[in-house]
């Protein structure tokens, strides 16, 4: 199955819904696990001889809480091994980058001017505060600039096979990420002219290309799907689907525990309490104060919760987008959470 | 196994004291309620029910919301984004209280504060400048000062005894309070200072600084272009009049705020993250001697059928299953398929309230004086006022 030849060439796999895709930006508004979702796509998408780059860029070192490993510097460091094919060997390689604007910024200043020692008298003058405060755009294009510059590094000027077979950005939240991508336009805006518009248009034409795609992490509740809904529609307004939609990733679905026949019964409140309370006897348990009456109560709450996870699921699906679903994990994401969550992804087809 | 489970109250290793709601929206000194905590914790509808209870229990009170899901939002009138109070309607008013709410416009209230500030030609070089347009419209800090701002005005104009505000959906709730500082010491800042001094003091000035000056100026020349740092050394020297004002209003906001009349209050979910940034904001608050009147733990996960254990009702629902398939091959209609799904659901249900549980200890532990109240999690979203009622009544009804 997988391939196992680094690079970009020869590669034997199996289809999925994002080959080609080199830079996946995910996003999701706070609370719908966009994190979590990242770690596991950049999992599912390090099949063996791949390797992949995690990147996240707001500081709250929620990648290295994940994989239980120390605060995360601003340099490249392996973090994981990727989700290994059907019970058979290990996976490629994850790397994980916290990017922030300041060691972004004496990263470009010596990537393109050799100039760190003055970048850090810069630092210290505040020009970083000042780019972050007054032109948040210009801290944008530095973060955003990282990532691009990831996804498209080479192995060397001999070998031009991709260092990075895919990088996986734990971006801003929905609110903001049209923005945040949209860098030539927020900077174009403040520079008509000179090497941070340059770079801008750089970094702008990877974004706009369709080796980048931006998925979206919601749960199914109102006010995650609406974001979802506004912001495809805010990138398809602001760029012109320039910048691409990706997957619609469903996080957190608690599955029905009953046929819909069933269901709708719990939610009118129809269903026999009096089969239950034979069955908890037959079970051993005594309904003893109403027992019955109180399981009969959170399932009619789970009949509530299954339909408006249905109204909520339908109200996506009118995007067109594809869509993953992400099970609720009721222990908590632990490592072993995300291969599970990785490999439900590689199932649908997600990497 | 034999080990009573979490089912309710009295078992916890560390128990909280409990938040009373109606006792800091009753105290007629309470002026100002701030909602914070990390995104997707419920701020919003926990100000909107706030503010709503505080109007019904005769209040004049004033919602100031920054992002509200849109059905809760035409709920509550804000169909249109004019950065002024609206009259809610439909909110009981027998106690003599009212109820406004208004969406902050961001730029809007930028632009309100160059135009009072600013004589009209100055004003208009502002609002004109590249890097106004950019600061003013784009999210990251402005959107906290101009909730403060906002909340000023608010407080300023006494039409209200009581408003209180959502925060804005920052990275991390602490940029709630950094943000006006952080104008604030950009504005003073030696960038500025050095980005205003040729306009200030005339070219022979610059001589006498270092070569510092020469490279640094060299240094964004090369980052930015030259357009782009007269563009700021312009918008810059526009605003310098204004500094003064900028920088007052935000530190008498900053005062209001740790003043006996205002109480802050810390939204948070039993998720990890949630509670780790909750922590972090009752440190800071603690710090900054801002008055912290407590946690509200919201979408808390409880049972009605507390009294039988996630492992018993496992087991249970196994039993029940051996006995519906007594061998495999034999195909018959199951008898117990509504108990099995009720009893795994509720297991599943009791091992989730039990893992939230912990989280909430966890931090009871770390903050044993902090007053916390739990909302339980509703099944449907809240989007009007009786939604809204019952988040209140459940904030004030915490077991005793």
């Amino acid at each position: 199955m997988g391939g196992t030849t680094g690079g970009s060439k020869g590669m034997t796999t199996r289809d999925t819904d994002w080959d080609g895709v080199r830079l996946h930006v995910v996003t999701g508004k706070g609370g719908t696990g966009k994190t979590t979702v990242a770690a596991a796509m950049a999992l599912a998408l390090a099949s063996a001889g791949r390797r992949v780059l995690l990147i996240e860029v707001e500081g709250r070192q929620g990648i290295a809480r994940l994989f239980d490993c120390p605060p995360l510097p601003y340099e490249e460091r392996k973090v994981a091994i990727g989700l290994g094919a059907h019970g058979a060997g290990q996976g490629g390689d994850v790397y994980a980058l916290t990017v922030d604007p300041e060691g972004a910024l004496l990263d470009y200043l010596e990537m393109f001017y050799n100039m760190r020692r003055t970048a850090k008298a810069l630092t210290r003058l505040g020009v970083v505060d000042f780019a972050t405060t007054i032109a948040p755009g210009l801290s944008d294009v530095l973060v955003t600039g990282k990532a691009t510059e990831a996804a498209r590094r080479r192995v060397s000027r001999r070998d031009d096979s991709h260092v990075y077979h895919a990088v996986v950005m734990d971006a801003p939240p929905t609110g903001r990420i049209s923005r945040f991508l949209d860098v030539s336009t927020e900077v174009s805006g403040l520079a008509k002219v000179g090497p941070i518009r340059t770079h801008a248009d750089t970094v702008a034409r990877v974004i706009r290309s369709p080796q980048t795609v931006v998925h979206f992490v919601t749960t199914l509740e109102e006010m995650p799907v609406q974001e979802t809904l506004d912001g495809i529609a805010e990138l398809h307004e602001l760029t012109g689907d320039a910048i691409r939609p990706g997957g619609i990733f469903i996080n957190m679905a608690r599955p029905a525990i009953l046929n819909r026949a069933d269901l709708a019964a719990a939610a009118s409140g129809s269903l026999d309490v009096a089969e239950l309370s034979v069955g908890l006897k037959a079970a051993g348990i005594s309904d003893n104060h109403g027992l019955a009456a109180d399981l009969m109560t959170e399932l009619k709450e789970h009949a509530q919760q299954v339909a408006m996870q249905d109204r909520e699921r339908e109200e996506l699906l009118t995007s067109g987008r594809p869509h993953y679903e992400l099970p609720m994990i009721p222990e908590g994401i632990d490592l072993a959470s995300l291969y599970q969550l990785a490999a439900a992804l590689r199932e649908q087809g997600a990497a | 196994m034999s080990a009573p489970e979490a089912s309710g109250r009295g078992d916890r290793a560390v128990a909280p004291v409990k938040l009373g709601m109606d006792r800091i929206i009753d105290d007629r000194r309470t002026r100002i309620i701030v909602c914070c905590g990390s995104g997707g914790v419920g701020k919003t509808t926990a100000a909107a029910a706030i503010g709503l209870r505080a109007a019904e229990r005769g209040r004049q009170a004033c919602v100031l919301t920054v992002d509200p899901a849109r059905r809760l939002a035409q709920s509550m009138g804000l169909t249109s984004l004019d950065n002024t109070p609206r009259q809610v309607d439909g909110v009981e008013t027998a106690n003599g209280g009212s109820l406004h709410a208004m969406m902050l416009d961001m730029k809007r209230t930028f632009d309100e504060i160059v135009e009072a500030h600013a004589d009209p030609d100055r004003a208009a070089q502002i609002l004109a400048n590249p890097f106004y347009q950019s600061l003013s419209s784009s999210f990251a800090g402005t959107q906290e000062y101009m909730a403060m701002e906002k909340l000023g005005q608010l407080r300023h104009a006494d039409e209200w005894d009581l408003i209180v505000v959502d925060t804005p959906p920052s990275r991390s709730a602490l940029d709630f309070l950094d943000a006006p500082q952080r104008l604030g010491r950009f504005l003073d800042g030696r960038l500025i200072r050095l980005l205003t001094l040729p306009a200030k003091a005339g070219m022979s000035y610059m001589k006498v600084l270092n070569a510092g000056f020469a490279m640094m100026t060299g240094a964004l020349t090369k980052i930015l272009g030259t357009q782009v740092l007269k563009d700021a050394q312009t918008f810059v020297t526009a605003l310098d009049t204004m500094f003064g004002g900028f920088r007052e209003r935000a530190e008498a906001t900053y005062r209001l705020l740790q003043t006996p009349g205002t109480a802050f209050l810390v939204i948070a979910a039993p998720e990890p993250d949630a509670l780790r940034e909750a922590s972090y904001f009752v440190e800071r608050l603690d710090a900054e001697r801002m008055p912290l009147a407590g946690l509200i733990l919201n979408r808390v996960h409880t049972s009605p059928a507390g009294r039988l254990s996630a492992a018993r009702s496992l087991a249970a629902a196994e039993t029940l299953e051996m006995q519906d398939r007594p061998n495999e091959s034999e195909v018959s209609a199951p008898r117990y398929t509504i108990a099995v799904a009720a009893l795994r659901m509720h297991a599943e249900r009791m091992q989730l309230g039990k893992r939230e549980r912990r989280l909430a200890e966890h931090f009871t532990a770390a903050h044993p004086a902090i007053p916390v109240a739990e909302v339980v999690a509703q099944p449907e979203d809240v989007h009007d006022l009786a939604g809204l009622r019952v988040i209140g009544t459940i904030l004030s009804q915490q077991g005793s």
